[in-house]
């Protein structure tokens, strides 16, 4: 049994959801077993039962709302760890999402499994099992084994299409967890208004030092909304404060890996390329014809980013239009 | 207040990654170890500023050999007070968070506290693994952290935004950038660092490795860079569109 845990958000699953929900199918398909998610929470039948599109093939829900706000990922985790027990899951596919990162290690110690974190590749079960994750931050992959039956795996974000692979329905089914107190309480929420998560993101628009100042990040902000992209940033710019924390990516910040990363004003050092280069496709544009971004992109503009970025943005404007 | 930093050991930032014996094994020739940025930037410092303000110690705890002293000692010179060796080296993170664990679970601290992630393994599992093991509350990629009498607030990133969250102690939380300002340690930080004490144990039973690495492999090299005219930016979006299909 391969079992995979359903993280929601105001009763719509999350874009990572359908991404677990593909992996966990897939593996349960390559191991001749079943994929069962587990969703705590109120999420409506319809939703999970069009799980059934992504391979799924049973949703085991508790629809007890106190989970729909819980964060003390000690109190999830044990509702997962011991329904894994019950369906003796061999796999536990978790997102490596915020939550997943808090709750898979309480996971695994619960089920004495070991944890393979952000895995990007469907595991070699054939053999010995067999699983790649991405590590040195973007600099290399390694292929890992694990020396326990029962294996937790967090799949990372944008590794794993969500492919639909039919039109099945899942079939719903409703346990009772057993709860515990929280000892981890939400006081409030603050969302960025309309703005894409950038660790989900498909299209990431970046900007550094080049833009002078934080007075003109609005040709970047309007490039992003035009593409329906998240915003990002270097290093600098965060620590000066022109752009929030959580924009800054690299190796000492968010790991992105989009489909498509646009990268402007941005020298592309080290440190800075760690943290992206996993993405797909790789746009620069830096007036520095020398700029190192340009050996690690797949599309260059060498040019001014106050005259090419306008220019780019009424060319995609026209495109969108057309 | 007493408070437990972890503190990993992992490759300069600028470390050209390379491997050996046939891609088994990580090539650490040359390279220069520091401490895991997150956990000397944000994770420390904010350690010691709780205690500066509200009294306690700050006691920092690396698992793996003797070349992480070095290191230890940069933090006793940026200000912990003392540190604790466990003398392995992990293989894999559970080794590393049960030792951890077993170490802790013989003290009592208020909060355990880790970086976000190692930058070579980033795995951000370690304080959750302390976490489950202890029994104790868990906060994950905290960018602030503020504590008054025994309860602590956070605010935590989660995707497209942040959350403020409260939780009462003893705790461990794992820190992320925006929870403070790094330090940089000083003649006298270094001088005092000397003569503080640094513990060294063997590691603990019942934590073997539970993943092991097989072989590594280089990320795939990009073909040449495709340059577009910066004017004619219609030509970047036809590519973007038709070649890469990315829009
Ligand atoms: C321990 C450590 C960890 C680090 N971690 C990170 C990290 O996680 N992420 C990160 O980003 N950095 C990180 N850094 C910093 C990194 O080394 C670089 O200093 C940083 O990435 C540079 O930011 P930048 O490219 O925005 O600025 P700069 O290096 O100043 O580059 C600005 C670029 O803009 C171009 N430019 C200028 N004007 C224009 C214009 N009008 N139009 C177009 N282009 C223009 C210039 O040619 C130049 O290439 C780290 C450093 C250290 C020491
Ligand atoms: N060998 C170690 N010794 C002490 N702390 C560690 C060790 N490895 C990891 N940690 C801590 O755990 C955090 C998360 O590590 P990881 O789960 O490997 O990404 C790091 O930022 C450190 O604070």
């Amino acid at each position: 049994m391969v079992i995979f845990y359903i993280e929601h958000e105001n009763g719509s699953l999350k874009k990572n959801c359908y991404e677990t929900a593909a992996y966990a199918a897939a593996l349960a398909q390559q191991t001749q077993s079943q994929s069962v998610g587990i969703c705590l929470g109120s999420v409506s039948a319809e939703s999970l039962a069009a799980l059934g599109e992504y391979g799924t093939n049973k949703v085991l829900q508790d629809t007890n709302a106190r989970f729909d706000t819980e964060v003390d990922a000690g109190v999830l985790a044990k509702a997962v760890a011991a329904q894994a027990q019950q369906l003796n899951a061999q796999y536990v596919i978790i997102p490596h999402s915020y939550l997943g990162r808090a709750l898979a290690p309480r996971v695994s110690v619960r089920l004495k499994a070991a944890l393979v974190p952000a895995v990007v590749e469907m595991p070699d079960t054939e053999g010995k099992f067999l699983v790649k994750r991405g590590v040195f931050s973007g600099k290399g992959f390694a292929y890992c084994t694990a020396h326990t039956t029962v294996k937790v795996l967090t799949v990372a974000a944008n590794a794993f299409p969500a492919i639909k692979t039919g039109t099945s329905v899942a079939e719903v089914q409703n346990f009772t967890a057993e709860t515990t107190d929280t000892r981890v309480k939400r006081i409030s929420v603050e969302k960025l208004s309309n703005k894409v998560s950038l660790t989900e993101a498909d299209i990431v628009v970046s900007a550094g030092r080049g833009l002078k100042g934080p007075e003109n990040w609005g040709m970047i902000e309007e490039l992003a909304d035009v593409l329906g992209a998240a915003t990002a940033c270097s290093r600098p710019v965060a620590d000066t404060h022109w752009r929030p924390h959580h924009e800054h990516v690299g190796q000492t910040g968010v790991t992105v890996s989009p489909n498509l990363y646009i990268a402007i004003g941005i020298s592309g050092a080290i440190q800075h390329l760690a943290g992206v280069n996993s993405s797909k496709v790789i746009v620069v544009i830096n007036k520095d014809p020398e700029a190192p971004f340009f050996k690690a992109a797949d599309y260059g503009v060498v040019g001014d980013a106050f005259e090419v970025v306008p220019k780019l943005i009424t060319a995609l404007k026209a495109y969108k239009a057309s | 207040m007493k408070i437990l930093v972890c503190l990993s050991k992992v490759p300069d930032t600028t470390t050209k990654i390379s491997f050996t014996d046939n891609n088994t094994k990580f090539n650490a020739q040359g390279v220069t170890w520091i401490l895991n940025p997150t956990d000397e930037w944000y994770a420390l410092v904010r350690a010691l500023e709780i205690v500066e303000q509200q009294g306690g110690s700050v006691t920092v705890i690396h698992v793996g050999n003797a070349e992480g002293d070095q290191l230890i000692r940069k933090a006793l010179a940026i200000g912990a007070n003392d540190a604790v060796r466990i003398d392995v080296e992990p293989q894999d993170a559970f080794q590393a968070a049960a030792n951890i664990a077993q170490y802790a679970a013989q003290q009592s601290y208020d909060l355990i506290m880790t970086g976000k992630e190692t930058i070579n393994y980033n795995g951000a599992i370690v304080g959750g693994i302390i976490a489950e093991i202890l029994e104790l509350p868990y906060v994950s990629l905290a960018s602030s952290l503020d504590v008054n009498g025994s309860t602590a607030t956070m605010k935590c990133e989660i995707e497209g935004g942040e959350e403020t969250v409260e939780a009462s102690l003893p705790l461990v939380v794992s820190a992320n950038k925006g929870m403070a300002e790094q330090r940089i340690p000083n003649m006298r930080g270094i001088m005092t660092a000397r003569t503080k004490p640094l513990s060294v144990i063997p590691a603990f039973a019942n934590t073997q490795t539970q993943v092991e690495v097989v072989k590594f492999e280089a990320p795939p090299t990009r073909g040449n860079v495709h340059l577009v005219d910066p004017d004619n930016m219609d030509e970047l979006v036809r590519l973007l569109h038709d070649e890469a299909k990315v829009i």
